[in-house]
């Protein structure tokens, strides 16, 4: 909460440096001014964007800059950003898609290695002051400088290995040299952010300081009272190749096990990068260099960087000019109302939570207390967010509300029941919302007055941890609703999947299939571990067994149902086994037994177990691009990338593939239309192939002749 | 100003203490927590925990935006270190704006009421329209409090400044310095009479001859009017539950016992005044954490947000006497309020007297009824009379409830005026005996 007159002056507060130019502007992204004492400022702010990002344009400036200050050394430089989103995100990524070699990309490092090498070699005192957000790219320009002053909420961090990259403008060998290299190491083989605290901590800052006394801690550092931070004696200690071999082996086990080596090469390379020149500084720099370049060449960071696009495009979505939502409502505190209910007060919206059982919505606050601990929330962080969770046991949110959002039983007499009371007492403005996963917006709309307000906005389970919304449109929407909706899931941290409402939407259409067959291997005597190692090693986070029992058994037959029941595409018949599991209570994970047992949340699984035939892959994968294809086809979703984006943040899909229509177009429509033709010559015409491949093939070949 | 004038005459004037006219004030709603009993330990909430958990939904319910308030004011005794200055505290976790003025008012146990009359008198003299006014209490949460010699031995251990020093100031270290006090306790004892509040009870006890079985009856009737008024639904507006962040969801007043009688209450020995005394835990108020806020509103803020009042204030009143007598105070302000309306008690529907101690209330009506009394208090012979006791406390009070100090004030406004338009009534008063020597009552109509 901030008043308008903070407001006002809050933009005083940043130390901006003197504000005298030294020249006349000749650089688009960097300012240069002169201060007292002989300090320089350099104030970093990329132009026409609102973060500063590393590109070639910024070196080549940096690089004039430095010439300059190298003719005419100061006492000391400061270099900061004035962007309020942080220091500075990284390198330009945009950049490196369009490096086509090895070759091409590590000339264009070994160039930008010059201009930080230089930096790192000024003859004069370098400080970099950090705000906000300094991570890859930008902490490696910190690295660079002698001393790096933080202001309180900063984030640090190198998130490279994410986009299956490791560091690659010498932060491999500056940050092992700094800090304790197994810290160092920890940092950019998970690319976990860490907060000033524990930046300075670590010793990756040397003060941490607030806004207004970023001055005098600058004129302290130039004048040499601030003491660097040092680096520990673990450092001293591992400079042998043998010493740091013992540690290496130890890592390669922990990488291996978040992320497999023969999908993720990039915690591999690092980890070699350091085994074999940690400590000889130019050695790594060098190393790095062509590590990188290759790294970015793989699959896996293409695709990685891929998947980063789809996600700025789906969060593009959400930046439109619609009103934002100040007040949600929610009816209904179940599993997901609940959650939904928690995860908006969470990201600062005012809550309210109805439900005719007062004990459910007094449970959602427990879950929102759960979460606040989970995330290490503050106690004060906590108690605001908890704070703006009210439960209504009187309903009475409805009518202040931005958007009423209802979240009650899959039943259609239900909901309906709702939307009359909610339509009669809302705000004219105001959204209705759905979190149906299974009944379709033409009939929910059907006895509205104003049906051009009722969206769908399908959230995923667990809501914290899932970033995906399907934002699932009908005939009869006002556009305006969509929008605003699509703008609300932005304003909750979540990707919104513009989609319409056939049945399952998309990602239970296309998930379904997948689980559905892995339930007919179970049928045949395939064992669940077989079936889900399978899928895991192909990328998944899970195999679909253990999916099954995460999501409830109840839930995946009663949406397997609906899809046989509503589509026209043949989807073998529940197992019985399976109905009788439901029947009996076994639902999964959630009431610790279904298709395996679980203990303290984990599933209890067989670790010897026969090996997969070798078409269970292919069993599992195809029909779910199928169903895809299919969904792209019926302009369920508009775009391949869209699908892709959807299915990765809303299952989790291996995302080094790039998601199954990225997977599809690497195999080629025609091939697979025959690998699906062939699995339904053998096991039946659930597999026969969708239109879809046919029509892409010669679309593709019409475009091509 | 010929508009405000016109308004003026439109509406029923109300009149001050000096019979000038001024504007009418509202009571538009209200709500509290339930009420939870200590139970030995700091409870889920802290004073302005429950303020939130029952002001939130008020808020929400009469739906005028949170920033159009005027101020908030909030009685509160047992302030906690890290809520200073509670009405503020409370404003901004309220969602209320960084720009809402915010006051916490002390007057022990007649706070709640406190910030009630204050807001009727901004509002009633035009300084404000719209005022959240309140009460909170966590008695639970009274700090435990080191004996001063327990401070000094810190302060000198923290100044040493020598190995020396430190030795010396360990040895002087005797344990029995650090045993906590319980700071309730302090609060609850009389600084200038010497006397704790039960003890007060027992000298009116003594004075109007209240006996230990009219004292335990009168206990039991509180019991079963408050276990009726919940059953009945009566309280479903007025009582909001609250949810602890662990999900307990509090519904209920949880220290109310239906099956509580005359015979059980017997068995109970006196507290403060053992063996001999009559003043038990049974017949006294319980000791309880719980918050009460009400919404006031003048004629102009009624308009303009289209709001449906359930009141009007008409008078109100403070008054002081010997702290060893504080119990008596209501007899006080009441009979001030009743002489300026030219009313008997009798003419007024309904009463609440805030249960400190059974022997307390019952001291109140004796004494409206003692010649002797009434001449001391009144300087006339002819005594105001008997209150019926089927005017008084009609759905029970502190005894079955509890009196979470700076709250009950608030409580037995907002409960008088659904209880009088629950039955159709029109006038009420309420008014409570505060530790210390004083009294503070407020008389009003429904709507």
């Amino acid at each position: 909460m901030t008043g308008h007159i903070l407001q006002a002056l809050s933009a005083r507060e940043m130390e901006r440096g003197p504000s005298q130019q030294t020249d006349s502007p000749q650089w688009k992204h960097w300012k240069l001014a002169e201060g007292e004492q002989g300090i320089v400022w350099l104030t970093f702010d990329k132009q026409d964007t609102s973060a500063n990002v590393v590109s070639t344009e910024v070196l080549e400036e940096l690089e004039a800059i430095l010439e300059k200050l190298h003719l005419q050394p100061p006492k000391g430089l400061v270099i900061r950003s004035t962007k309020a989103s942080g220091f500075c995100l990284g390198a330009d990524i945009g950049e490196f898609r369009k490096l086509e070699s090895r070759d091409e990309a590590a000339e264009k490092l070994a160039r930008a290695h010059e201009v930080v090498n230089r930096l790192d070699n000024a003859s004069y005192t370098t400080v970099a002051v950090i705000h906000g957000a300094c991570l890859g790219g930008g902490l490696e320009l910190a690295l660079a400088c002698n001393y790096r002053i933080a202001v309180p909420g900063a984030k640090l961090g190198f998130p490279e290995v994410k986009l299956g990259l490791h560091p690659g403008l010498g932060g491999t060998a500056r940050l092992t040299r700094l800090i304790d290299p197994m810290e160092a190491m920890t940092l950019m083989l998970t690319g976990k952010t860490v907060p000033h605290q524990k930046a300075e901590k670590l010793g990756m800052v040397d003060q941490v300081v607030e806004e207004r006394h970023v001055a005098s801690a600058v004129a302290a550092a130039v004048a040499g009272d601030i003491d660097p931070a040092g680096h520990g004696l673990r450092g001293r200690v591992l400079s042998t190749r043998p010493a740091r071999q013992l540690e290496t082996r130890q890592m390669r086990s922990k990488a291996a096990e978040k992320a497999p080596p023969e999908h993720y090469p990039a915690p591999e390379a690092l980890i070699r990068l350091w085994e074999e020149h940690g400590g000889d500084d130019e050695a790594m720099l060098r190393a790095e260099v062509d590590s990188f370049a290759e790294l970015l060449m793989t699959d896996t960071s293409r695709n990685l960087v891929r998947v980063f696009f789809l996600q700025e495009t789906m969060k593009g979505l959400t930046r439109t000019e619609a009103e934002p939502v100040n007040h949600i409502h929610v009816v209904g505190a179940g599993e997901m109302g609940a959650d939904i209910a928690g995860w908006c007060a969470y990201n600062g919206l005012s809550v309210t939570l109805f439900d005719m059982e007062p004990e459910k919505v007094a449970a959602a606050v427990a879950k929102l207390a759960d979460l606040c601990n989970r995330k290490h929330r503050t106690p004060a962080q906590r108690r605001d967010i908890l704070d703006r969770l009210t439960p209504d046991f009187g309903n009475h949110g409805i009518e202040h509300a931005d958007l009423v959002l209802e979240a009650v039983p899959e039943k259609v007499e239900i909901k309906q029941k709702v939307y009359e009371e909610a339509e009669a007492r809302m705000k004219d403005s105001a959204i209705l919302a759905t979190n149906t996963s299974s009944i379709p917006l033409e009939t929910l709309r059907d006895k509205l007055k104003d049906p051009g307000r009722l969206v769908g906005l399908h959230f995923f389970n667990p809501v914290a941890m899932m970033p995906l919304v399907e934002v699932v449109s009908h005939d009869k929407v006002k556009q305006a609703i969509v929008k605003r909706a699509m703008a609300f899931t932005g304003q909750i941290d979540r990707l919104p999947a513009p989609v319409t409402t056939a049945p399952g939407f998309l990602v239970n259409r296309v998930l379904t299939p997948y689980l559905v067959e892995a339930m007919v291997m179970l049928d045949e005597g395939i064992a669940a571990e077989t079936i889900d190692r399978e899928a895991e090693k192909f990328g998944m986070p899970v195999g679909p067994v253990e999916l099954a029992d995460q999501v409830g058994l109840d839930i995946c037959l009663s949406v397997a149902n609906m899809l046989r029941d509503r589509l026209d595409t043949p989807m073998p018949p529940p197992p019985a086994w399976l109905e009788e599991k439901v029947e009996n209570g076994d639902l999964g994970k959630k009431t610790g037994k279904g298709l395996y047992h679980w203990k303290k949340g984990k599933a209890e699984k067989e670790s010897k177990v026969a090996d997969a035939p070798d078409d269970t892959i292919d069993r599992l994968l195809l029909p779910m691009l199928n169903a895809c294809r299919a969904c792209l086809r019926e302009q369920v979703i508009e775009s391949e990338d869209l699908a892709d984006g959807a299915m990765i943040f809303g299952t989790g899909f291996a995302p080094f593939r790039g998601g199954p229509m990225a997977y599809a177009r690497k195999w080629g429509s025609a091939d697979i239309r025959q690998a699906l033709e062939a699995l339904a010559n053998r096991y039946g015409d659930r597999f026969g192939p969708d239109p879809g491949w046919a029509e892409d093939e010669s679309g593709r070949s019409s475009e091509q002749s | 100003m010929t508009a405000t004038k016109e308004k003026e005459s439109s509406t029923p004037k109300a009149t001050n203490k000096r019979g000038t006219s001024a504007r009418r004030v509202y009571l538009v709603d209200g709500a509290r927590t339930p009420f939870l009993k200590a139970r030995g330990r700091p409870g889920p909430f802290s004073p302005v925990d429950l303020a939130v958990q029952c002001g939130r939904p008020l808020l929400m319910r009469q739906g005028i935006p949170a920033d159009a308030y005027d101020q908030v004011i909030l009685g509160c005794v047992n302030v906690i270190p890290t809520e200073m200055n509670p009405a503020r505290v409370a404003a901004l976790r309220l969602g209320m704006g960084e720009a809402m003025p915010a006051f916490t008012v002390q007057i022990n146990c007649g706070s709640g009421m406190q910030s009630l009359d204050t807001a009727y008198k901004y509002i009633r003299e035009g300084g404000s329209d719209l005022i959240l006014a309140g009460g909170t209490e966590a008695l639970s949460h009274a700090p435990m409090v080191l004996s001063r010699d327990a401070v000094e031995w810190l302060a000198d251990f923290n100044s040493a400044s020598s190995p020396g020093d430190y030795a010396r100031q360990v040895t002087g270290f005797s344990p029995g310095d650090f045993k906590p006090e319980i700071s309730l306790e302090q609060g609850l004892t009389d600084p200038i009479a010497g006397l704790s509040m039960g003890q007060t009870a027992e000298v009116l006890a003594q004075q109007f001859n209240i006996s230990r079985k009219a004292a335990d009856e009168y206990a039991v009737s509180s019991h079963q009017r408050l276990a009726r008024a919940a059953d009945e639904g009566w309280l479903d507006d007025e009582v909001i539950p609250a949810v602890a962040p662990d999900g307990t969801l509090y519904k209920y007043d949880d220290g109310v016992r239906p099956d509580s009688s005359v015979e059980k209450l017997a068995g109970l020995k006196p507290v403060f005044e053992p063996p001999h005394g009559k003043v038990t835990a049974g017949n006294s108020s319980q000791v309880t954490d719980g918050a009460s806020w009400m919404i006031l509103a003048s004629e102009e803020a009624v308009k303009k947000y289209g709001l449906e009042p359930k009141a009007v204030i008409v008078d109100s009143e403070w008054s002081a006497l010997d702290p060893k007598i504080m119990g008596l105070g209501p007899v006080l302000s009441a009979s001030a309020i009743l002489r300026r309306q030219g009313s008997g008690l009798n003419d007024i529907d309904l009463w609440e007297i805030n249960e400190a101690f059974a022997a307390q209330v019952l001291a109140c009506l004796e004494a409206w009824d003692d010649p002797e009394f009434s001449r001391a208090a009144f300087g006339t012979d002819k005594p105001l009379g008997r209150l019926d006791p089927e005017r008084l406390n009609v759905d029970g009070g502190a005894v079955a409830i509890g009196h979470p100090v700076g709250t009950s004030g608030n409580r037995i406004v907002l409960h008088l005026m659904n209880a009088l338009r629950r039955k159709g009534l029109k006038q009420g008063i309420a008014t409570e005996c505060i530790g210390g020597g004083q009294s503070g009552a407020m008389m009003i109509e429904a709507l």
